[in-house]
Protein backbone atom coordinates (compact mmCIF):
# COMPACT_ATOMS: atom_id res chain seq x y z
CA UNK A 1 0.00 0.00 0.00
CA UNK A 2 1.27 3.49 -0.85
CA UNK A 3 0.04 6.44 0.94
CA UNK A 4 0.57 8.53 -1.90
CA UNK A 5 -1.58 6.49 -4.17
CA UNK A 6 -4.84 8.06 -5.00
CA UNK A 7 -6.49 4.15 -3.60
CA UNK A 8 -4.78 3.81 -1.07
CA UNK A 9 -7.92 5.08 1.25
CA UNK A 10 -9.56 2.53 -0.67
CA UNK A 11 -7.31 -0.32 -0.01
CA UNK A 12 -7.77 0.23 3.07
CA UNK A 13 -11.82 0.35 2.78
CA UNK A 14 -11.20 -3.12 0.74
CA UNK A 15 -8.74 -4.75 3.42
CA UNK A 16 -11.20 -3.82 6.34
CA UNK A 17 -14.42 -5.51 4.66
CA UNK A 18 -11.68 -8.42 3.66
CA UNK A 19 -10.74 -8.82 7.43
CA UNK A 20 -13.93 -8.36 9.19
CA UNK A 21 -15.47 -10.81 5.73
CA UNK A 22 -12.59 -13.78 6.68
CA UNK A 23 -13.43 -13.88 10.33
CA UNK A 24 -16.80 -14.07 10.19
CA UNK A 25 -16.66 -16.80 7.50
CA UNK A 26 -13.86 -18.71 9.46
CA UNK A 27 -16.26 -18.69 12.90
CA UNK A 28 -19.02 -20.02 10.55
CA UNK A 29 -17.23 -22.12 8.94
CA UNK A 30 -15.11 -24.00 12.17
CA UNK A 31 -18.22 -23.73 14.12
CA UNK A 32 -20.24 -25.90 11.53
CA UNK A 33 -17.26 -28.12 11.16
CA UNK A 34 -17.10 -28.87 15.07
CA UNK A 35 -21.21 -29.97 14.52
CA UNK A 36 -20.05 -31.89 11.42
CA UNK A 37 -16.76 -33.67 13.21
CA UNK A 38 -18.58 -33.96 16.72
CA UNK A 39 -21.74 -35.63 15.34
CA UNK A 40 -23.99 -32.91 17.30
CA UNK A 41 -25.56 -32.62 13.74
CA UNK A 42 -26.32 -36.06 11.13
CA UNK A 43 -24.65 -36.07 8.19
CA UNK A 44 -26.22 -36.63 4.72
CA UNK A 45 -23.27 -38.84 3.50
CA UNK A 46 -22.00 -41.02 6.96
CA UNK A 47 -18.26 -41.24 7.14
CA UNK A 48 -18.16 -45.00 6.53
CA UNK A 49 -20.00 -43.90 2.81
CA UNK A 50 -17.48 -40.92 1.90
CA UNK A 51 -14.51 -43.28 2.65
CA UNK A 52 -16.00 -45.41 -0.09
CA UNK A 53 -17.05 -42.70 -2.71
CA UNK A 54 -14.74 -40.07 -2.48
CA UNK A 55 -12.06 -41.06 -4.86
CA UNK A 56 -14.93 -41.73 -7.55
CA UNK A 57 -15.31 -39.08 -10.35
CA UNK A 58 -17.41 -36.54 -9.12
CA UNK A 59 -20.28 -37.09 -11.31
CA UNK A 60 -20.45 -40.98 -10.11
CA UNK A 61 -19.88 -39.56 -6.66
CA UNK A 62 -23.43 -37.59 -6.76
CA UNK A 63 -25.04 -40.58 -8.14
CA UNK A 64 -23.18 -42.52 -5.31
CA UNK A 65 -24.68 -40.85 -2.47
CA UNK A 66 -27.47 -38.70 -3.88
CA UNK A 67 -25.15 -35.38 -3.70
CA UNK A 68 -27.06 -31.93 -5.04
CA UNK A 69 -25.57 -29.68 -7.31
CA UNK A 70 -25.34 -25.86 -7.66
CA UNK A 71 -27.71 -24.28 -4.97
CA UNK A 72 -29.26 -27.74 -3.82
CA UNK A 73 -27.50 -28.01 -1.25
CA UNK A 74 -29.87 -25.80 0.47
CA UNK A 75 -32.15 -28.52 0.77
CA UNK A 76 -29.55 -30.45 2.85
CA UNK A 77 -28.42 -27.55 4.73
CA UNK A 78 -29.94 -28.87 8.00
CA UNK A 79 -27.29 -32.20 7.62
CA UNK A 80 -23.97 -31.84 8.95
CA UNK A 81 -21.40 -32.25 6.13
CA UNK A 82 -23.76 -29.14 4.29
CA UNK A 83 -24.07 -27.12 7.20
CA UNK A 84 -20.65 -26.28 5.86
CA UNK A 85 -21.09 -24.59 3.10
CA UNK A 86 -22.46 -22.16 4.53
CA UNK A 87 -19.25 -21.24 5.88
CA UNK A 88 -17.56 -22.26 2.46
CA UNK A 89 -20.18 -20.47 0.43
CA UNK A 90 -19.74 -17.16 2.59
CA UNK A 91 -16.00 -17.34 2.50
CA UNK A 92 -16.32 -17.42 -1.13
CA UNK A 93 -18.83 -14.44 -1.89
CA UNK A 94 -16.73 -12.52 0.84
CA UNK A 95 -14.27 -11.22 -2.32
CA UNK A 96 -17.14 -10.30 -4.18
CA UNK A 97 -19.02 -8.26 -1.26
CA UNK A 98 -15.51 -6.55 -0.93
CA UNK A 99 -16.12 -5.70 -4.64
CA UNK A 100 -19.58 -4.03 -4.35
CA UNK A 101 -17.84 -1.92 -1.54
CA UNK A 102 -15.46 -0.16 -3.31
CA UNK A 103 -17.12 0.06 -7.04
CA UNK A 104 -18.60 3.57 -5.81
CA UNK A 105 -15.43 4.74 -4.08
CA UNK A 106 -13.94 3.67 -7.64
CA UNK A 107 -16.23 5.82 -9.48
CA UNK A 108 -15.00 9.13 -7.99
CA UNK A 109 -11.63 8.94 -8.57
CA UNK A 110 -10.54 5.82 -10.58
CA UNK A 111 -13.07 5.22 -13.65
CA UNK A 112 -10.72 2.38 -15.26
CA UNK A 113 -10.63 0.35 -11.97
CA UNK A 114 -14.16 0.90 -11.46
CA UNK A 115 -14.57 -0.42 -14.78
CA UNK A 116 -12.22 -3.55 -14.17
CA UNK A 117 -14.20 -3.93 -10.40
CA UNK A 118 -17.84 -4.19 -12.15
CA UNK A 119 -16.61 -6.92 -14.77
CA UNK A 120 -14.88 -8.74 -11.57
CA UNK A 121 -18.02 -9.14 -9.94
CA UNK A 122 -20.09 -9.96 -13.14
CA UNK A 123 -17.49 -12.74 -13.59
CA UNK A 124 -18.03 -13.83 -9.81
CA UNK A 125 -21.68 -13.23 -9.67
CA UNK A 126 -22.10 -15.61 -13.10
CA UNK A 127 -19.26 -17.98 -11.43
CA UNK A 128 -21.99 -17.90 -8.35
CA UNK A 129 -25.09 -18.57 -10.47
CA UNK A 130 -23.71 -21.26 -12.10
CA UNK A 131 -24.55 -19.48 -15.37
CA UNK A 132 -20.76 -20.46 -15.96
CA UNK A 133 -19.40 -23.38 -14.33
CA UNK A 134 -22.99 -25.29 -14.13
CA UNK A 135 -22.86 -29.00 -14.11
CA UNK A 136 -23.99 -30.74 -17.49
CA UNK B 1 2.15 -5.25 2.15
CA UNK B 2 -0.16 -5.69 -1.43
CA UNK B 3 -1.33 -3.53 -4.13
CA UNK B 4 -5.11 -3.58 -5.29
CA UNK B 5 -3.87 -1.51 -8.28
CA UNK B 6 -1.63 -4.53 -9.51
CA UNK B 7 -4.09 -7.02 -8.24
CA UNK B 8 -7.55 -5.77 -10.12
CA UNK B 9 -6.60 -6.26 -13.35
CA UNK B 10 -4.69 -9.65 -12.96
CA UNK B 11 -6.91 -10.89 -10.97
CA UNK B 12 -9.81 -10.08 -13.49
CA UNK B 13 -8.09 -11.83 -16.49
CA UNK B 14 -7.03 -15.00 -13.55
CA UNK B 15 -10.80 -15.28 -12.83
CA UNK B 16 -12.25 -16.05 -16.06
CA UNK B 17 -9.60 -18.32 -16.90
CA UNK B 18 -9.99 -20.19 -13.68
CA UNK B 19 -13.52 -21.04 -14.62
CA UNK B 20 -12.55 -22.78 -17.66
CA UNK B 21 -9.62 -24.52 -16.08
CA UNK B 22 -12.04 -25.66 -12.97
CA UNK B 23 -13.92 -27.55 -15.58
CA UNK B 24 -10.74 -28.95 -17.44
CA UNK B 25 -8.78 -29.78 -14.19
CA UNK B 26 -12.45 -31.74 -12.50
CA UNK B 27 -12.28 -33.61 -16.12
CA UNK B 28 -8.78 -34.52 -16.11
CA UNK B 29 -6.78 -38.30 -15.03
CA UNK B 30 -5.58 -37.11 -11.54
CA UNK B 31 -2.38 -38.38 -12.06
CA UNK B 32 -2.02 -36.35 -15.12
CA UNK B 33 -2.85 -33.26 -13.47
CA UNK B 34 -0.29 -33.97 -10.18
CA UNK B 35 2.52 -34.77 -13.02
CA UNK B 36 1.54 -31.48 -14.91
CA UNK B 37 1.71 -29.63 -11.71
CA UNK B 38 4.74 -30.62 -10.58
CA UNK B 39 6.80 -30.35 -13.89
CA UNK B 40 4.77 -26.89 -13.82
CA UNK B 41 6.42 -25.95 -10.18
CA UNK B 42 9.80 -26.88 -11.10
CA UNK B 43 10.26 -24.85 -14.00
CA UNK B 44 9.52 -21.59 -12.40
CA UNK B 45 11.40 -22.85 -9.34
CA UNK B 46 14.42 -23.23 -11.94
CA UNK B 47 13.79 -19.66 -13.32
CA UNK B 48 13.76 -17.98 -9.88
CA UNK B 49 16.77 -19.36 -8.91
CA UNK B 50 18.34 -17.97 -12.10
CA UNK B 51 17.47 -14.78 -11.84
CA UNK B 52 19.88 -11.96 -10.51
CA UNK B 53 18.55 -9.06 -8.28
CA UNK B 54 14.65 -10.54 -7.97
CA UNK B 55 14.56 -8.77 -4.61
CA UNK B 56 14.39 -5.16 -6.40
CA UNK B 57 13.99 -5.80 -10.17
CA UNK B 58 15.05 -3.25 -12.03
CA UNK B 59 12.60 -1.78 -14.11
CA UNK B 60 14.63 0.75 -17.12
CA UNK B 61 11.20 1.99 -19.02
CA UNK B 62 7.24 1.57 -18.44
CA UNK B 63 5.12 0.11 -21.03
CA UNK B 64 1.61 2.12 -21.86
CA UNK B 65 -0.54 -0.36 -20.47
CA UNK B 66 1.53 -0.31 -16.91
CA UNK B 67 1.66 3.29 -17.52
CA UNK B 68 -2.09 3.99 -17.98
CA UNK B 69 -2.81 1.56 -15.62
CA UNK B 70 -0.68 3.70 -13.20
CA UNK B 71 1.68 0.30 -11.83
CA UNK B 72 3.96 2.67 -9.71
CA UNK B 73 4.68 3.44 -6.29
CA UNK B 74 6.73 3.54 -3.66
CA UNK B 75 6.16 0.49 -0.85
CA UNK B 76 7.23 0.50 3.33
CA UNK B 77 9.69 -1.98 4.16
CA UNK B 78 9.71 -2.84 7.48
CA UNK B 79 12.39 -5.31 7.72
CA UNK B 80 14.89 -2.65 6.45
CA UNK B 81 13.49 0.30 7.80
CA UNK B 82 12.81 2.28 4.21
CA UNK B 83 10.84 3.32 1.26
CA UNK B 84 10.96 1.61 -2.15
CA UNK B 85 9.87 3.10 -5.31
CA UNK B 86 8.55 0.80 -7.66
CA UNK B 87 7.22 0.55 -11.15
CA UNK B 88 5.87 -2.43 -13.21
CA UNK B 89 6.79 -3.16 -16.92
CA UNK B 90 5.44 -5.75 -19.50
CA UNK B 91 2.44 -5.35 -18.33
CA UNK B 92 0.13 -6.65 -21.87
CA UNK B 93 2.65 -10.27 -21.05
CA UNK B 94 1.62 -10.04 -17.15
CA UNK B 95 -2.12 -10.42 -18.38
CA UNK B 96 -1.32 -13.15 -20.44
CA UNK B 97 0.74 -14.86 -17.49
CA UNK B 98 -2.31 -14.46 -15.23
CA UNK B 99 -4.25 -16.10 -17.87
CA UNK B 100 -2.24 -19.23 -17.99
CA UNK B 101 -2.25 -19.08 -14.22
CA UNK B 102 -5.90 -18.23 -13.55
CA UNK B 103 -6.25 -21.80 -16.13
CA UNK B 104 -3.85 -23.58 -13.87
CA UNK B 105 -5.35 -22.65 -10.52
CA UNK B 106 -8.71 -23.62 -11.72
CA UNK B 107 -7.54 -26.73 -12.94
CA UNK B 108 -5.19 -27.46 -10.08
CA UNK B 109 -8.40 -27.26 -7.47
CA UNK B 110 -7.10 -23.78 -6.63
CA UNK B 111 -3.95 -22.52 -5.11
CA UNK B 112 -1.95 -21.07 -7.92
CA UNK B 113 0.27 -18.76 -5.45
CA UNK B 114 3.58 -20.71 -6.56
CA UNK B 115 3.26 -18.67 -9.95
CA UNK B 116 1.57 -15.51 -9.13
CA UNK B 117 4.98 -14.61 -7.70
CA UNK B 118 7.74 -15.28 -10.47
CA UNK B 119 5.06 -13.84 -12.65
CA UNK B 120 4.60 -10.45 -10.82
CA UNK B 121 8.52 -10.55 -9.91
CA UNK B 122 10.12 -11.42 -12.77
CA UNK B 123 8.03 -10.63 -15.18
CA UNK B 124 6.59 -7.51 -14.31
CA UNK B 125 9.44 -6.34 -12.45
CA UNK B 126 7.39 -6.11 -8.87
CA UNK B 127 9.38 -6.18 -6.19
CA UNK B 128 8.99 -9.52 -4.32
CA UNK B 129 7.48 -8.64 -1.06
CA UNK B 130 5.27 -6.46 -2.56
CA UNK B 131 5.01 -9.56 -5.31
CA UNK B 132 4.45 -12.43 -2.09
CA UNK B 133 1.90 -9.81 -0.62
CA UNK B 134 -0.03 -8.84 -3.80
CA UNK B 135 -0.08 -12.79 -5.21
CA UNK B 136 -2.37 -13.18 -1.60
CA UNK B 137 -5.13 -10.63 -2.76
CA UNK B 138 -4.96 -12.44 -6.49
CA UNK B 139 -5.16 -15.74 -5.06
CA UNK B 140 -8.67 -14.58 -3.26
CA UNK B 141 -10.31 -13.42 -6.35
CA UNK B 142 -9.18 -16.04 -8.29
CA UNK B 143 -9.89 -18.88 -6.19
CA UNK B 144 -13.24 -17.39 -5.07
CA UNK B 145 -14.47 -17.49 -9.12
CA UNK B 146 -13.22 -21.09 -9.34
CA UNK B 147 -14.50 -21.83 -6.56
CA UNK B 148 -17.78 -21.74 -7.40
CA UNK B 149 -17.53 -23.95 -10.15
CA UNK B 150 -16.68 -26.90 -7.61
CA UNK B 151 -19.36 -26.02 -5.38
CA UNK B 152 -22.07 -26.13 -8.12
CA UNK B 153 -20.54 -29.38 -9.09
CA UNK B 154 -21.33 -30.84 -5.92
CA UNK B 155 -17.40 -31.90 -5.71
CA UNK B 156 -16.82 -30.48 -2.44
CA UNK B 157 -16.54 -32.64 0.54
CA UNK B 158 -16.49 -30.63 3.82
CA UNK B 159 -14.31 -33.03 5.79
CA UNK B 160 -11.57 -32.33 3.71
CA UNK B 161 -12.05 -28.52 2.47
CA UNK B 162 -13.57 -27.33 5.81
CA UNK B 163 -9.80 -27.84 7.71
CA UNK B 164 -8.18 -26.95 4.49
CA UNK B 165 -9.62 -23.25 4.13
CA UNK B 166 -9.26 -22.68 8.05
CA UNK B 167 -5.32 -23.64 7.85
CA UNK B 168 -4.54 -22.03 4.94
CA UNK B 169 -6.65 -19.10 5.92
CA UNK B 170 -4.82 -18.75 9.59
CA UNK B 171 -1.36 -19.22 7.49
CA UNK B 172 -1.86 -16.58 5.25
CA UNK B 173 -2.60 -14.68 8.19
CA UNK B 174 0.64 -15.72 10.18
CA UNK B 175 2.36 -15.61 6.86
CA UNK B 176 1.46 -12.23 5.92
CA UNK B 177 2.59 -10.86 9.62
CA UNK B 178 6.06 -12.66 8.68
CA UNK B 179 6.38 -10.57 5.76
CA UNK B 180 6.63 -7.08 7.48
CA UNK B 181 10.01 -8.35 9.59
CA UNK B 182 11.69 -10.61 7.31
CA UNK B 183 14.40 -9.75 4.92
CA UNK B 184 13.45 -9.96 1.03
CA UNK B 185 16.50 -11.87 0.12
CA UNK B 186 14.83 -14.61 3.00
CA UNK B 187 11.78 -14.67 1.61
CA UNK B 188 13.25 -15.32 -2.18
CA UNK B 189 15.04 -18.41 -0.49
CA UNK B 190 11.86 -19.65 1.69
CA UNK B 191 9.73 -19.00 -2.14
CA UNK B 192 12.31 -21.40 -4.08
CA UNK B 193 12.30 -24.04 -1.21
CA UNK B 194 9.04 -23.98 -1.21
CA UNK B 195 8.42 -24.28 -5.06
CA UNK B 196 10.87 -27.23 -4.95
CA UNK B 197 9.44 -28.98 -2.30
CA UNK B 198 6.25 -28.60 -3.77
CA UNK B 199 7.25 -29.13 -7.59
CA UNK B 200 8.55 -32.64 -6.38
CA UNK B 201 5.94 -33.50 -4.08
CA UNK B 202 3.34 -33.20 -7.39
CA UNK B 203 5.60 -34.97 -9.64
CA UNK B 204 5.96 -38.20 -7.26
CA UNK B 205 2.46 -38.21 -6.80
CA UNK B 206 1.51 -37.85 -10.39
CA UNK B 207 4.10 -41.06 -11.06
CA UNK B 208 2.69 -42.74 -8.55
CA UNK B 209 6.14 -43.24 -6.40
CA UNK B 210 4.37 -41.04 -3.49
CA UNK B 211 1.07 -42.06 -2.38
Amino acid sequence: MDPNDRLFDIELVYARWLDWGTRVGLAVLITSFLAYALELVAPHVPLEALARTWVLPVREYRAAVGAPSGWGWLDLAARGDYLNYFGIVFISLVTTICYLRIVPLLLRSERIYAFIAALEILVLMAAAAGIVGAPH
Amino acid sequence: MASLRIAMPLALIGSITSIAGAWIGLSLPTHIAQMALGATILAIAALMLRAKKSEFPEVPAQDRLSAALGLSGSFHDPAMARDYDWRAHRAPQGLVAFAGIGMLAGMFGLGAGWANVPALNLLMGIPLKLAVGTSGLVLSVVDSSAAWVYINQGAVLPILVAPAIVGVMLGAKIGASLLRVVRAATVRKVVIALLLVAGMRALLKGSGVWN
